[in-house]
């Protein structure tokens, strides 16, 4: 099968606008009698079903947590993009569009971002519209804050909890339309299968997670909105939940996967306490603006760090990277972390952190400037301090206080411990310009998709995606297969295919079953992990790939001779939930692996060791890797298709931060 | 640095709705620096291990901000800290040698699944009955053309931090949903995009809250102190404020 | 009428009717306890009974007292049901309590407190308010007045005690009540809930101690 990524032709600044004119429609009358499949109400999902059925589709809506309400968008902290312009800086959408084609370090689709930016703009007006109280200035004007990889003011927030708003916002749409009787919503059930009929997919099996039950169900398209996978990581940033069981059989059932290995690490969470450690707290990206981030220069160093003096302090990212020092990208920040710890110069317990310390700023740049608004003229180092401390808590006093409240350590007299964790992956089922896969009538939006953040994600992007692809790209682009299947009648789902992956799904759940060994589930999501970490974490070289691959390859095989499963299939059964979602992730491990291994460059969160210069920053390869890599299952192995990235409106770069 | 502490933990054990619960007794050591959750997780192992089924409870973000996480500890829902959700909650709040004692959120209106796990679908057909602002996608009007003075808008803002965890109607002797339909009711009538349905809004919601079996407000005030958003206890004088208003309106 | 059916079928106006009703019963109670204070003249009950008598003969006054049982009636009964029907929404109880880590007792015992109160009024009101209103036992022609009738009550020690009892049901009651009542009609407001907390605290406490003061006065034999 080729790849068709069937963009539009024509200007890229028109090609949306022109496509919205021409696309086919369905006429209200049809489109009652068509039904689409939403598989997750996180953004994506809960404001794609609500507009659907605000359309006038009949819609079944699924999500695994008890309610649509706590999908993993939920804990997104710091904002959300949109070319709006409110702050008269320069702002257009042109610029977002090419501050995410940079910050994805050349490896997402033009057409797709720019209709991205394009579409921002509504989100917030539709967002306000619905009640989500967004942060306004004095004046009742919404606010905006600055984020990486940008220099304009474009980020809309509501505190640190502008996910949750934005998701609060489109479960609202979403449970109106329930209780209008146009969604049918479907909690704590998960797909665990596609149906397809003549190639197209017309279905899934749900189980529901209450009674153990699978569930046969019907749909003329089926969307994907499933999320991210960082959780193959085992630790990562997102919530305990989070799988690729859905995307994942999809892509088994013939959808392909692009670009699995491009994972984002966040340079700053909390870092791992113990043995028992079962996921990581992120510490926004802000904190960056007033911590400096440094290590002893002498390893093992054991002291406190109150106890070493300035001159035996490493300041690595300020030595390394003067020009941007501290705030240099997520992942240049994540990389130099493990490099010292490598070498021995980590702190804390474990000795996997670096220190982020607040006292010098605290002290010589908002102490001396209290002191000198107070007229104090030779202030002692106390005086600093207190002044100082009272603006860093203005600031950023709710992290303070989530800091503290998890590692009990008090960040005003003692600097942070911070170390990198897995946060998003920008990798997913390939998906066209309609954001359907290969499969017909089967689509995948927001972090399951592949689609605009290339390599690397620039900050509050996600949410944005999530949102324009659910309430405005969706509704648009579906018409463009829906207009076709206005004749197929709901088919039963006593027909042979939903019969057949029926029994594929209760085979594969009695398989897991009957296993009845020694070794719990969680125990292989943590060794799994470990690998992933070590060996396709911040830093990949082919002979760590290669073993691995084996490992993983060895680890599975393990894992259906003695995973131990408690309990039984028709029941409320959550470590049978989590062995069906670790077997999924023992399997996209390893195609993580053979995909990072295929790509010999080094971009964006992809760091391939043998690649890069001499300075020890990353080495693209525009020349043969400006390709999405989306892989065909084929059983044990995969096969390679590369869907080519043409730049038609800007011109590649290479990125430096020295 | 953080030496193991002995625990003795009393947790309640049910098969499913149908079935009778009970306390089962456990021991586990734990480490001050875990949260409560991972304290469960090494139960769990520990279990697991030992061939016998392990506490099934709900969790998902373990940073405070779904609202999955719903353990009533010693009595109070989330525990004894104040401002936290179970999964923010850490073993260093406890003294070695204690016995604790986790159960359910007990309420008609949340059946339990199973173990520690309820169902509060209950909220979610609350929400689903008025919950909302009537405005499909596409025919918004330019963000910043209705102004919002910010005092107004922070004060929405924080009555939207409810989570719907349920711990409200978990520690009131009520069962009341007061605090969680208050809080809803209040950032959206706050707002001047949420005033044209504000009346009707209000009716449905409190109907659904009757509905599904949650008792009536007696202002003890202990959803407030047990919330973890620390939704204020004036958001339940909004929601009758509210109500009363469409009521007298013939609504 | 179909309007304020809402009075007697929905959770929150259920709670309206109690805190309405409950606020004209403290209006009443300050009243009834001005009157009641003017025993504390100690003029032989001259000041009181002149009082008693204007209440009992003013058609304005009889007419209230009408709508007022009626108000105590709709309280006590919805109170009542109130209270039945909120036990009733948690079947399966916790094991461990939470004692008063997040509520205060008074505010979890409204319809302990209101019974007790209750067994109380239903005494008071058959040793006074029937022989008053519907006896002719007191009459000053015939030469007993209500005030008379009190000295007899209360020289017997069980009467004082049950009415002690009846007063400090009241005190806490109203510690909960009062403010309660204004926080059920949606009255909550930075500026002004603290003001109304006060002279909520206040009233629960001075009121209940004046009607207290009365029995144990006379039964000690300070008031003659
Ligand atoms: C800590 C943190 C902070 C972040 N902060 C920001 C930020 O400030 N700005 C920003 O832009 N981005 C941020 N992100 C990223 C952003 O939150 C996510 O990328 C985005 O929310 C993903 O949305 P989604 O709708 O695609 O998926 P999700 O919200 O993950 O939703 C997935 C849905 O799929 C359902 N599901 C999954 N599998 C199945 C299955 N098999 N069957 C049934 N249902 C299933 C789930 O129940 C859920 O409803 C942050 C991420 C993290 C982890
Ligand atoms: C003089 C006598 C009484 C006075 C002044 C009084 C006053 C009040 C007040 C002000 C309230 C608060 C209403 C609200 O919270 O909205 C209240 C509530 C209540 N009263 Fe009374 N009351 C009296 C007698 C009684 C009696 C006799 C009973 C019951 C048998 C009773 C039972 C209740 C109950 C159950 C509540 C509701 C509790 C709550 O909502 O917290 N009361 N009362
Ligand atoms: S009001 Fe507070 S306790 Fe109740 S559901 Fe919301 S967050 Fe939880
Ligand atoms: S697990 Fe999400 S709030 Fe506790």
């Amino acid at each position: 099968m080729t790849l068709e990524s069937k963009i539009p032709a024509g200007d890229i600044a028109t090609k949306w606008t022109q496509y919205k004119s021409t696309v086919p429609l369905v006429n209200p009358a049809n489109k009652r009698q068509l039904e689409i499949i939403v598989v997750g109400t996180g953004l994506a999902g809960a404001s794609a079903a609500a507009t659907l059925a605000e359309m006038g589709y009949k819609v079944k809506a699924f999500c695994f947590q008890d309610s649509p309400r706590r999908a993993h968008s939920i804990a997104a902290q710091g904002g959300i993009n949109a070319a709006k312009n409110y702050q008269n800086d320069g702002d257009s959408v042109y610029r977002l569009f090419y501050d995410t084609i940079k910050g994805g370090d050349y490896r997402s689709r033009e057409a797709n971002v720019h209709r991205l930016a394009e579409c921002s703009t509504s989100i917030i007006d539709q967002c306000v519209a619905q009640g989500v109280p967004f942060a306004r200035e004095y004046g009742g004007t919404l606010s905006n804050r600055s984020f990486g990889g940008t220099q304009v003011q474009r980020t809309f927030y509501a505190a640190g909890q502008t996910g949750q708003q934005l998701l609060l916002g489109a479960y609202s749409g979403l449970e109106r339309q329930v209780g209008l009787g146009n969604v049918k919503m479907y909690a704590r059930h998960e797909m665990v299968e596609v149906v397809k009929i003549d190639g197209k997919a017309r279905g899934i099996i749900a189980r529901n997670l209450v009674t153990g039950k699978l569930e046969r169900h019907f749909g003329h398209a089926v969307l994907l909105c499933t999320g991210g996978y960082g959780n193959v990581f085992y630790l990562s940033t997102n919530a305990m939940g989070s799988n690729v069981t859905a995307a994942w059989k999809a892509h088994k059932a013939g959808a392909y996967f692009g670009n699995p290995c491009f994972t984002q690490i966040h340079p700053t969470c909390i870092p791992v306490s113990g043995h028992y450690q079962s996921k990581l707290t992120l510490m926004s990206e802000s904190l960056r603006n007033d911590g400096r981030i440094w290590v002893p220069k002498k390893q093992n160093d054991d002291r406190h760090p109150n106890d070493i003096p300035e001159e035996e302090r490493d300041y690595y990212l300020e030595r390394r990277y003067p020009a941007f020092g501290n705030l240099v990208p997520r992942d240049i920040a994540s990389r130099a972390a493990k490099e010292r710890c490598d070498a021995s110069y980590g702190v804390g317990q474990s000795k996997m952190a670096v220190y982020l310390d607040f006292k010098y700023n605290m002290m010589q740049k908002y102490g001396r400037t209290e002191a000198s608004k107070l007229n104090i003229a030779n202030p002692d180092d106390e005086t600093l301090i207190r002044l100082g401390k009272e603006v860093v808590k203005e600031k950023y006093g709710n992290l303070f206080d989530m800091y503290k409240q998890i590692t009990d350590e008090d960040p005003y007299e003692v600097p942070m411990r911070i170390y990198p964790a897995v946060h998003y992956t920008m990798g997913g089922l390939w998906v066209d310009y309609d954001l359907m896969t290969n499969v017909p009538g089967m689509y995948a939006l927001g972090e399951a998709n592949f689609s605009d953040h290339g390599a690397n994600r620039l900050g509050a992007s996600a949410l944005m995606q999530g949102l324009a692809d659910g309430y405005f790209v969706i509704p648009i682009t579906i018409g463009n297969y829906l207009s076709k299947e206005i004749h197929t009648k709901p088919i039963s789902t006593d027909h042979e295919a939903f019969v057949a992956a029926e029994k594929a799904a209760s085979e594969r759940i009695d398989k897991l079953m009957s296993i009845q060994g020694t070794r719990s589930v969680e125990s292989y999501h943590r060794e799994l992990g470990l690998i992933m970490w070590n060996k396709c974490g911040m830093a990949r070289n082919e002979k760590g790939l290669k073993e691995a691959i084996a490992e993983i390859q060895a680890l599975r095989a393990d894992f259906y001779k003695n995973v131990r499963i408690p309990g039984s299939v028709n029941e409320f059964n959550p470590e049978l939930d989590k062995a069906g979602r670790v077997a999924d992730f023992l399997e996209l491990g390893e195609l993580m692996c053979v995909d990072a291994l295929q790509r010999n460059e080094s971009c964006g969160g992809h760091f391939r060791e043998e690649y890069q210069t001499e300075e020890g920053e990353a080495l693209r390869d525009d020349e043969n890797y400006m390709y999405v890599s989306a892989w065909e299952n084929k059983g044990d192995t995969w096969e390679l298709h590369k869907d080519e990235l043409k730049y038609e409106n800007i011109k590649i770069q290479q990125r430096s931060y020295k | 640095m953080s030496k193991l502490m002995k625990l003795n933990l009393k947790v309640w054990r049910q098969k499913n709705a149908d079935n009778a619960g009970k306390f089962e007794e456990y021991k586990v050591d734990a480490s001050p620096d875990m949260s409560f959750l991972e304290m469960f997780d090494v139960l769990n192992e520990q279990l697991i291990e030992t061939g016998k089924e392990p506490v099934a409870f709900d969790h998902d973000c373990r940073e405070g901000i779904c609202g999955m996480c719903s353990m009533v500890i010693d009595g109070r829902p989330h525990g004894p800290k104040q401002g936290v959700t179970t999964c923010q909650l850490h073993m260093r709040s406890f003294n070695d040698g204690d016995t604790i004692t986790v159960e359910p959120w007990r309420a008609n209106g949340f059946p339990v699944i199973k173990d520690l796990t309820v169902n509060r679908s209950a909220f979610d057909r609350i929400i689903a009955a008025g919950g909302f602002i009537s405005t499909n996608a596409g025919n918004a009007v330019d963000a910043n053309s209705v102004l919002i003075p910010k005092d107004v808008a922070d004060e929405a803002f924080e009555a939207a931090t409810c989570i719907g965890c349920g711990a409200c109607v978990s520690a009131c002797k009520n069962a009341s949903a007061m605090l969680f339909v208050g809080a809803k009711v209040t950032q959206l009538s706050k707002l001047p995009q949420g005033k044209p349905e504000r009346e009707t809004r209000v009716v449905a919601m409190v109907n659904q809250m009757d509905a599904e079996g949650f008792g009536a407000c007696t202002n003890t005030g202990a959803c407030a102190a047990e919330c973890p958003k620390q939704i204020p206890l004036s958001v339940i004088a909004n929601l009758n404020r509210e109500y009363i208003g469409a009521k007298m309106n013939g609504k | 009428m179909k309007l304020l059916s809402f009075l007697f079928t929905s959770s929150i106006g259920r709670k309206v009717l109690m805190a309405v009703t409950g606020l004209s019963l403290v209006a009443f109670l300050l009243v009834h306890a001005g009157i009641n204070a003017c025993i504390f003249f100690n003029d032989s009950g001259k000041t009181f009974n002149h009082a008693a008598e204007f209440m009992a003969h003013n058609w304005l006054i009889r007419s209230a007292e009408i709508g007022l049982f009626l108000g105590l009636l709709l309280h006590i009964v919805q109170g009542l049901s109130l209270t039945a029907s909120n036990n009733q929404k948690r079947n399966n109880k916790y094991g461990a309590s939470a004692g008063n880590a997040n509520s205060k007792w008074y505010s979890r015992s409204m319809g302990i407190l209101g019974s007790l109160l209750l067994i109380f009024l239903v005494m008071h009101l058959k040793h006074f308010w029937v022989v008053s209103r519907f006896t002719d036992a007191i009459q000053e022609t015939a030469g007993s007045t209500l005030f008379d009738e009190m000295v007899v009550v209360f020289t017997d020690p069980l009467p004082v005690f049950v009415y002690v009892i009846g007063c400090i049901s009241l005190a806490y009651h109203l510690l909960h009540g009062f403010q309660s009542a204004f926080q059920s009609l949606g009255i909550n407001h930075p500026a002004y809930s603290p003001i109304i907390q006060s002279i909520g605290v206040g009233f629960s406490i001075i009121v209940p101690l004046v009607f207290a003061a009365m029995p144990i006065a006379m039964h000690l034999g300070w008031i003659q």
